[in-house]
């Protein structure tokens, strides 16, 4: 069952929020965040004292806090906040503070259940990670990047674990970066890394790795591919499958690999963005068949259309059977689904939705500073100040709607073959 | 005569490569990077010079090394490229030390020598051809080799850590707000109009020009955010050094950010090698045509927010100012039309470098030439003294310079031939003479 099985799915509209009122009341109102299920809008807002404060559906949390920044929503709906409390940063959530504080803390991120909740922590000069407010037994001279496991129990982070004195070109090209898992670092030593990616089983962990000036390949493990390439990009593990797959520069091309083995005959001018089909038979790609020239190339057959500005990472439909993507041309941004590209254009376009089966395809877009929804390529009447992805009910015969218009925040549930 | 004091440099960055290095892998690499198609249009280059020398005139380091032959654009390809062709790559590790010092420290790629040349020989990319070499070969100037590590490491030029770069903008804001109470630094803010970006060296060493922006934006009313993430520094030190994946990797980091916000453009802080990157090397090899979004230099946003009445000047300066032209953004973007737009907005005496625009001379601390280090600063300024002469000249006790590069780069020629004059970013004086919202400043 999908999470989303147990919103409320009823038709018809609630107003949760105010941001009207609370901009009357306090004296500066920030970027609001809003659940998945669309029940409860979370803001920053300065009051009059100058104290932070995080108002969820109009309701502040108790703290009185020196700063908050970086509201985010769970997966599974929990309302975090980076906070500052007598001069020290913690994670709130759902207004309760960590116990533990520290000189900085960023970066928030939740496992795919949304029940682990990490960050990223600076603890006296040095670094480290701490999953749900406990800290890794180790810490490290820096820590740039993070991935969790779907189910939040392992946690892998990229680390600088050789003290690098000014300058000292020659001690950073025999390598002083590793991978730390769960806190302990792999034994071997990396020039850069980039990117952690863990398997859905969780064993397993790969990384673009430099293994040398201008040798790179993915290692999994600690351990490298046999095979080195001019550049690769990030790895990825496709559901059901078994080791990473990544593109690979060779020579001046790009070729998509699995596990060092040239996959998709096909050498692209660029290939990146590879994604997969929810059971991981299908796989997508951002390609570039010439120079210049975008498109989605899909179990290595490029779509017929090309784009001159960009194509962002493709979706796919929860059967597997559609690929979309967000699609950037003369500086219009529209959407296209299986090859064919929407009519009409936008100033900007946010990640197409689609359901099962052939129901339509939705996306956020912006035009003229306001934010609307197309559905299929037709930009519905209904404008909003703000507006978040629209979400399909897991039928697909429904749509919640999420958008601040004329202040107000309203989730709306309307059946999809109502919208218009 | 090629300067002895400038051979005699030591830079560990170039012995120590060279020490390890064979005959074989220098011709493997020389090989791979003139493979017969490269090759054939640099001997064809090679072979339509006549020798006319109006090139050599154009190069700043040839005029301020009393015309010394051994300095002029030609001679720095002959010296280089050329052998190695000719040579098929059987050069020693000492000829590669030399390539190194000539094609990092002796030309900065400003590419005023082609705009001379009868023939439009584009001499800047043999020399970049010689770094890339060099970079292959590890035969590097150790401080811009240290700078191109960080940007592999960090995503950014300056070891800057993710902790430090955001607590600035907080820091800033919290600094800039009590100028303009109420202003903001939105982070992350999805949806925005503009992404601003800057060099790593701000929030390092020069954080109030985040402050300072912080004020015009909000002031112009802009719909803007930074980036608390990775993609925030639009510097690019890799496109110098030769180590052209490194280029390509921070600058899909940098374009990334901005397509994951959804922002319609970036705009980019005072900087002229960014813009470059930014625009042009970085995007082409990624296999894009050009930027995935537009991407607006400062000095076009001063320029928009001006003539639109987004922020009106309330006080200009009457001391002589002059301007410096930044290559990347002059010569190789024209913006030259809209810098002096700007300025006669600030200042009531501008009083131009001769010559100026599309023809002015190099600060020599672009191209990466500056990121050398302390080793090679004093071979850099005598290479620059056709600038103090110009500079001079306006009589000016301004320099304003809208580039990082030009504006360190300018600094050292003040210090070292004693001008009485100073530099500036446009941004500060615009923060110090524009109209604040009423009731904010007296
Ligand atoms: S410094 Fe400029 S003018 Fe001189 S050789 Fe290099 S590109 Fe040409
Ligand atoms: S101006 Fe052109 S033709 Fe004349 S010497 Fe220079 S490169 Fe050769």
């Amino acid at each position: 069952m999908t999470r989303s099985a147990s919103w409320s799915w009823e038709t018809g509209s609630r107003t949760l929020a105010d941001l009207g009122e609370l901009r009357a009341v306090h004296r500066e109102v920030h970027e609001p965040a809003v659940s998945p299920d669309g029940e409860r809008l979370g803001v920053v807002v300065v009051r009059g004292d100058g104290a932070f404060a995080v108002a969820e559906n109009g309701e502040l949390w108790e703290p009185e806090l020196e700063r908050a920044w970086h509201l985010r929503y769970t997966p599974d709906g929990r309302l975090t906040a980076l906070v500052r409390i007598d001069d020290m940063w913690t994670v709130a959530v759902d207004g309760e503070p960590w116990q533990r504080r520290f000189p900085f803390v960023w970066n928030t991120g939740f496992s795919a259940d949304g029940r682990v909740i990490a960050a990223q922590v600076k603890e006296g000069m040095e670094y480290t990670l701490c999953v749900d407010g406990q800290l890794w037994d180790r810490s490290f001279l820096s820590l740039r990047s993070y991935a969790l496991s779907a189910d939040g129990r392992r946690a892998a982070a990229l680390v600088q674990v050789e003290e690098l004195a000014e300058a000292d070109t020659e001690k950073f090209a025999q390598g002083t970066w590793s991978v730390a898992v769960d806190g302990e670092p792999w034994e071997q030593r990396f020039i850069g890394l980039w990117s952690p990616a863990i398997s859905p089983d969780g064993e397993m962990v790969a990384v673009q790795a430099r293994t040398d000036r201008f040798e790179y390949t993915i290692a999994v493990n600690g351990v490298p591919w046999e095979s080195r390439f001019a550049c690769v990009w990030e790895p990825s593990f496709r559901p059901g499958g078994a080791g990473p797959l990544a593109p690979a520069r060779v020579g001046s091309t790009w070729r998509l690999m699995e596990e060092g083995e040239q996959l998709w005959a096909t050498s692209f001018v660029q290939l990146w963005h590879l994604r997969f089909s929810p059971a991981g038979e299908r796989a997508a790609a951002v390609v570039a068949p010439e120079w210049g020239r975008f498109t989605v190339a899909v179990d290595d057959r490029p779509w017929g259309c090309t784009f001159g500005d960009a194509v962002l990472p493709p979706v796919f439909s929860p059967d597997g059977k559609r690929v979309a993507a967000t699609v950037g041309h003369r500086r219009r941004w529209t959407v296209a689904v299986d090859g064919q590209v929407w009519e009409e254009s936008f100033d900007m376009a946010w990640m197409p939705v689609l359901g099962p089966g052939r129901g339509p395809v939705l996306a956020k877009v912006q035009r003229g500073g306001e934010y609307g929804l197309a559905v299929d390529g037709r930009l519905l009447s209904q404008r909003y100040e703000l507006l978040w992805d629209p979400v399909l009910s897991p039928e697909g015969d429904k749509v919640l709607l999420r958008g601040v218009q004329g202040g107000k925040y309203v989730r709306r549930v309307v059946p999809t073959g109502e919208l218009r | 005569m090629a300067d002895l004091a400038d051979m005699q440099v030591v830079d560990k960055g170039l012995e120590k490569a060279v020490a390890g290095l064979s005959e074989e892998r220098i011709q493997e690499v020389i090989g791979s990077v003139l493979s017969q198609a490269v090759a054939g249009r640099l001997k064809l280059y090679l072979q339509t010079c006549v020798h006319c020398g109006l090139c050599a005139e154009a190069c700043h380091t040839y005029v301020s090394r009393d015309k010394d032959p051994d300095f002029a654009p030609v001679a720095k390809v002959k010296d280089t490229l050329a052998v190695m062709l000719k040579k098929k790559g059987r050069v020693d590790a000492e000829f590669m030390k030399n390539a190194a010092r000539v094609a990092f420290v002796e030309c900065g790629g400003c590419r005023r020598c082609s705009m001379y040349c009868p023939f439009g020989i584009d001499i800047a990319t043999m020399i970049m051809t010689v770094r890339r070499i060099c970079s292959l070969l590890g035969v590097v100037p150790q401080y811009i080799q240290d700078t191109t590590n960080s940007h592999s490491a960090t995503s950014n030029q300056m070891w800057v850590q993710p902790d430090d770069w955001i607590d600035t903008l907080i820091w800033q804001e919290e600094d800039a707000q009590l100028e303009l109470p109420g202003l903001r630094i939105p982070l992350d803010k999805e949806g925005a109009d503009v992404l601003y970006s800057v060099i790593a060296p701000e929030p390092k060493v020069m954080a109030q020009l985040i402050a300072n922006m912080a004020v015009v934006m909000n002031v112009a009313g802009i719909d803007w955010t930074m980036s608390s993430a990775d993609g925030w520094d639009n510097s690019n030190m890799a496109m110098f050094s030769g180590d052209l994946e490194i280029m390509g990797r921070i600058e899909r980091v940098h374009w990334e950010r901005a397509l994951e916000l959804r922002v319609k453009r970036m705009v980019m802080g005072e900087c002229g090698h960014a813009y470059r990157g930014a625009v042009y090397d970085g995007p082409k090899w990624l296999g894009w045509q050009g930027p995935p979004l537009p991407m607006i230099h400062a000095v076009e946003l001063y320029y928009d927010i001006l003539r639109e009445g987004r922020i009106e000047i309330v006080d200009k300066l009457t001391e002589p100012v002059t301007i410096q032209d930044p290559c990347n953004i002059v010569r190789g973007s024209g913006l030259h039309e809209k810098l002096r737009y700007v300025v006669a907005a600030l200042c009531d005496n501008v009083v131009e470098m001769s010559p100026n625009h599309e023809h002015n001379y190099c600060c020599a601390a672009g191209g990466g030439v500056i990121n050398c280090g302390p080793p090679w600063k004093l071979s850099r300024l005598k290479s620059i003294k056709v600038k103090a002469q110009q500079l001079g000249r306006t009589g000016a006790s301004l320099c304003i310079t809208p580039c990082h590069n030009c504006h360190h780069g300018i600094e050292d020629i003040i210090g070292h031939y004693q001008l009485h004059m100073r530099t500036s970013f446009i941004l500060e004086l615009l923060v110090k003479q524009m109209k604040m919202p009423e009731g904010v400043r007296g």
